[in-house]
């Protein structure tokens, strides 16, 4: 057990200069003075013992107007997740900012990850961060005023009188979007050739969404790329800090839209973290057998277009006749399809419905053959391999230092799933594999996640067989709504009932943090609460958005072609980008 | 010229353009049987009359030429290409004196009027004036030229076998065996050329739909996107009918049918392959296709001539 590592960093450079808050999750939180942080990821990333290799998360907290806050002076908070495979341990690193824009040091010399991370903050808060390569607004348009999570923002269209697109607004909005190479350091020929610049997207039968993908090209060969994203940005985190704790939940079905469940787990483990709140057996079991589902849903989604992206025109209508089965039995449970909106806090909507385990053991019985069949269809393919096989490799090092977390973690040989590792939700109760690579290429990760889906369905038939008796929903206080059949009962519950209902649930302060193992990576929400009946800030970390940034950089050198295997490959949800 | 020659240009003319436009159809339906769905079956029987209902919506579509493209061109490519694979048919001899030029050099003709439909491409795509459409151009280029390498090579062996261009007389040297089993390699490379040639799945590079958009014909739209789509669903047609007459015997048969009705019904079960292979096969990419034309199908199309040549000779001794 290596010693702690607020003590490790308190000898290292000194008592005085950090402070430690006690969180909800228990995930060490140390506030560092704004001159020494980058001295202490640099520290933390490579000298400290088993080191913080993954910058998993970096935003921002605008504090002004926050009741309770815990550094009374600061203005901003700038709050780093560093994550250890060695420890298995996240850490969170504060910096109190002060100033009404103030100004930070960059950290992309030490992950390049990074370099999103701190466009966002930029464009989110206005705060700069000096000797960034590039420090232009990633989500918003460039044209946009005002930086939209800072709280002086308006947060409702009516609060910013009506828009109207002039036609003069409108040239200015479309030279905005006009792709300049120079600003971005990009030549226009090299020595012998001039450069194509592609314009991929944002309407392109390729990317899967609203994405726009700038490529460089000599020939059909990509020099370079830069990925455009933000069409799909909805402002999910700006309508979390007005949506009351309870009614935020369907919101978070549509970050990674494929995905349908595993984003309201994700958000509700750190809300029933905050609140303290213990799930009872049967609502966990419910919780995780949907969530296979839908991860076996969103794969099928995946693997059904990605065959489409090599060019193969038949899998993904079989596949899609598969998702369907799934979604009768999603349907059958929940009513909604692909946004059932079902958990709550402290457990599920409602019970499961007569029959439901008929339904699941009929898919549990069909689809493994199906499996083997797309096997032969996809997976064995010569040409499907030719390819995939050695595109858009990167190693296990560039993995980590790019926060790749998921499958494409898995195909670099790293059997890190969190499921595993940090079980949540029950998950350690469960039998069940984590698939790996070796090669991290295209072909490996969409090895892993086929494999995924048969553990998957393994974990399905264990819910299943053993799905407990008992109560679907926690009758702790804070459960929304509270538990139906008491509520005509006793007035205690009536009254939650009603106030739940109408102000929603108070949550008490403190912040909470739960990372899942969503579809396609690791996905959390940190949530920090001020005692309020809406969450004070809520930080989506989605899986998509570091590896949409990796794609320049594992592109060049391949071909227009290869870069639809990579993109298809990589597997993400445009929402899950934007948010 | 005789009145019978009138009657087979209309008759071949009448029949293939509606076999193209029937292809829309057959192609749709035979697509979504092998794929779990309905495919059109609302208008008319089976849902035949979708091929009107797409002609017309073709028609009354905005005749829409972009301001920045080479006007002269980009209206004429289209032509070309259906203009020539039409050309390409009259060699074809459909059934016992059904055919409209029986040439002495009738598989060079063929060949060369199914060379002049890369220009369709070339020219669509450069007067575009897309980068989409430029990039699939260039694709499709260099795709068609290599691959007609090959498909001459390999049809070769069958010339070789009847000492004959003429194809009325290649389908007459059939009579004792079809070249198919003699000349199973040819075929092979023959058809693999053919599919790149008509630029279909699996080797639908020019248009790639997931990489560049559509391609060569990203920019066209209306009748003259209609021109493209007719002429791939005849250059199938070619294709296929090349193959039955060059090793299937072409209008040979049992003699209950007529000579023609054979040749059809051989035409269609190649076509059907050609949309089996689309519904099945994923798209390698260019360089892909071409290291596999230049170094696996060159050279064994120049060994199938070099071999049928030598037993030839042997034989002939």
């Amino acid at each position: 057990m290596p010693e702690s590592i607020f003590s490790a960093l308190c000898s290292r450079f000194g008592e005085q200069l950090f402070h430690e808050q006690l969180t909800r999750d228990e995930t060490p939180t140390i506030w560092t003075p704004q001159g020494k942080i980058v001295p202490v990821l640099e520290y933390l990333r490579s000298e400290a013992e088993q080191p913080y290799r993954m910058l998993y998360d970096l935003t921002a907290i605008d504090e002004r107007a926050c009741k309770s806050k815990y550094n009374g002076t600061c203005e901003f908070t700038l709050v780093y997740h560093l994550f250890s495979f060695g420890r298995n341990a996240f850490i969170r690193l504060k910096v109190a900012l002060r100033g009404e824009f103030p100004s930070t040091p960059t950290i992309t010399h030490l992950w390049p990850n990074a370099n999103w991370y701190e466009r966002e903050v930029f464009d989110m808060f206005g705060i700069r961060f000096d000797g960034h390569p590039l420090l232009r607004r990633i989500l918003m348009p460039t044209t946009w005023e005002g930086h939209p999570l800072r709280k002086e923002h308006p947060a409702r269209a009516t609060e910013m009188g009506p828009f109207r697109l002039f036609p003069e607004k409108e040239d200015r909005e479309q030279e905005a979007l006009r792709f300049d190479p120079e600003e971005w350091g990009m030549k226009r020929q090299s020595d012998d050739s001039d450069f194509m610049f592609l314009n991929i997207g944002p309407q392109h039968p390729g990317t899967h969404g609203v994405l726009r993908i700038i490529l460089q090209l000599d020939g059909e060969d990509i020099v370079d790329a830069v990925p455009d994203i933000g069409f799909h940005h909805r402002g999910a985190e700006k309508m979390g800090e007005r949506q009351s704790w309870h009614t935020y939940i369907p919101y978070t079905d549509r970050i990674d839209y494929l995905g349908g469940v595993n984003n309201n787990l994700a958000y509700l483990l750190s809300v029933e973290k905050l609140a303290g709140i213990h799930i009872p057996q049967r609502a966990e079991v419910i919780r995780v057998m949907l969530c296979e589902l839908f991860r076996i849903a969103s794969h099928l989604v995946w693997y059904g277009t990605f065959a489409q992206d090599v060019g193969q025109l038949s899998p993904v209508f079989y596949m899609f006749t598969d998702r369907e089965k799934i979604f009768n039995i999603i349907e059958a449970v929940c009513g909604g399809r692909m946004h059932p909106n079902w958990f709550r806090i402290g457990g599920v909507a409602q019970d499961l419905p007569q029959g439901w385990d008929k339904l699941v053991r009929e898919f549990v019985n069909y689809f493994p053959k199906k499996l083997k069949e797309y096997d032969k269809m996809v997976m064995r393919n010569a040409i499907f391999k030719a390819r995939t096989v050695g595109i858009g490799v990167f190693t296990l090092d560039e993995a980590i230092d790019w926060g790749v977390t998921g499958p494409g973690l898995r195909a670099c040989g790293m059997d890190w799933d969190m499921r595993k590792k940090r079980p949540y939700s029950g998950y350690e109760k469960y039998e069940f594999d984590i698939p790996t690579g070796q090669n991290g290429d295209c072909y490996d990760r969409a090895a892993v996640r086929v494999q995924e889906m048969w553990q998957s369905l393994r974990i399905i038939e264990q819910c299943l067989n053993n799905m407990p008796e008992g109560p679907y929903k926690s009758d702790h206080p804070l459960a929304t709504p509270p538990v139906k059949q008491y509520t005509m009962q006793d007035i205690e519950t009536l009254i939650h009932h009603f106030l739940h209902v109408s102000w929603g649930p108070v949550i008490p302060g403190g912040e909470a943090m739960v990372v899942t193992e969503a579809t396609k990576g690791w996905n959390s929400y940190y949530l920090t609460s001020d005692g309020n009946t809406s969450p004070y800030r809520v930080r989506v970390r989605t899986p998509s958005f570091p590896h949409m940034q990796m794609i320049p950089y594992i592109s060049r050198g391949y071909t227009v072609a290869d870069l639809l295997s990579i993109l298809g490959a990589m597997d993400y949800v445009l929402a899950d980008i934007d948010r | 010229m005789e009145a019978h020659y009138w009657w087979v240009i209309g008759g071949v003319l009448f029949t293939l353009l509606n076999t193209a436009a029937g292809l829309i159809w057959l192609e749709r339906r035979m697509l979504a049987l092998w794929q779990d769905r309905y495919g059109p079956n609302r208008a008319g029987p089976f849902g035949i009359l979708i091929v009107l209902a797409d002609t017309l919506k073709l028609f009354f579509k905005e005749d829409w030429i972009p301001p920045f493209a080479d006007k002269v061109v980009f209206v004429f490519a289209p032509a070309v290409v259906v203009a020539s694979v039409l050309m390409a048919f009259a060699v074809v001899p459909f059934g016992p004196n059904i055919v409209v030029a029986d040439m002495n050099i009738g598989i060079l003709f063929f060949l060369a009027m199914s060379s002049l439909g890369v220009y369709s491409i070339v020219l669509g795509g450069w007067a575009s004036n897309n980068k989409y459409a430029l990039l699939g151009a260039m694709r499709g280029a260099s795709q068609m030229i290599s691959y007609e390498v090959f498909m001459g090579l390999a049809l070769m062996g069958t010339v070789v076998l009847s000492g004959t261009f003429n194809l009325g007389k290649i389908v007459e040297a059939q009579r004792g065996m079809w070249y198919i089993f003699p000349q199973l390699l040819g075929f092979l490379i023959f058809f693999i050329a053919g599919i790149a040639e008509t630029h279909r799945l699996p080797f639908d590079i020019p248009e790639a739909e997931s990489e560049l958009v559509a391609g060569f014909h990203s920019e066209y739209s209306g009748m003259k996107f209609g021109m493209f789509f007719i002429g791939e669903y005849l250059g199938i047609t070619l294709i296929s009918s090349m193959i039955v007459t060059l090793y299937f015997g072409g209008w040979l048969g049992p003699a209950f049918l007529p000579g023609v009705i054979w040749f059809i019904l051989k035409t269609f079960v190649f076509i059907s392959v050609f949309i089996l292979l689309r519904a099945s096969m994923p798209r390698p990419r260019y360089d892909q296709l071409m290291e596999y034309g230049w170094k696996v199908l060159f050279p064994l199309s120049l060994l199938n001539l070099l071999g049928t040549a030598a037993i030839k000779l042997l034989i002939d001794k």
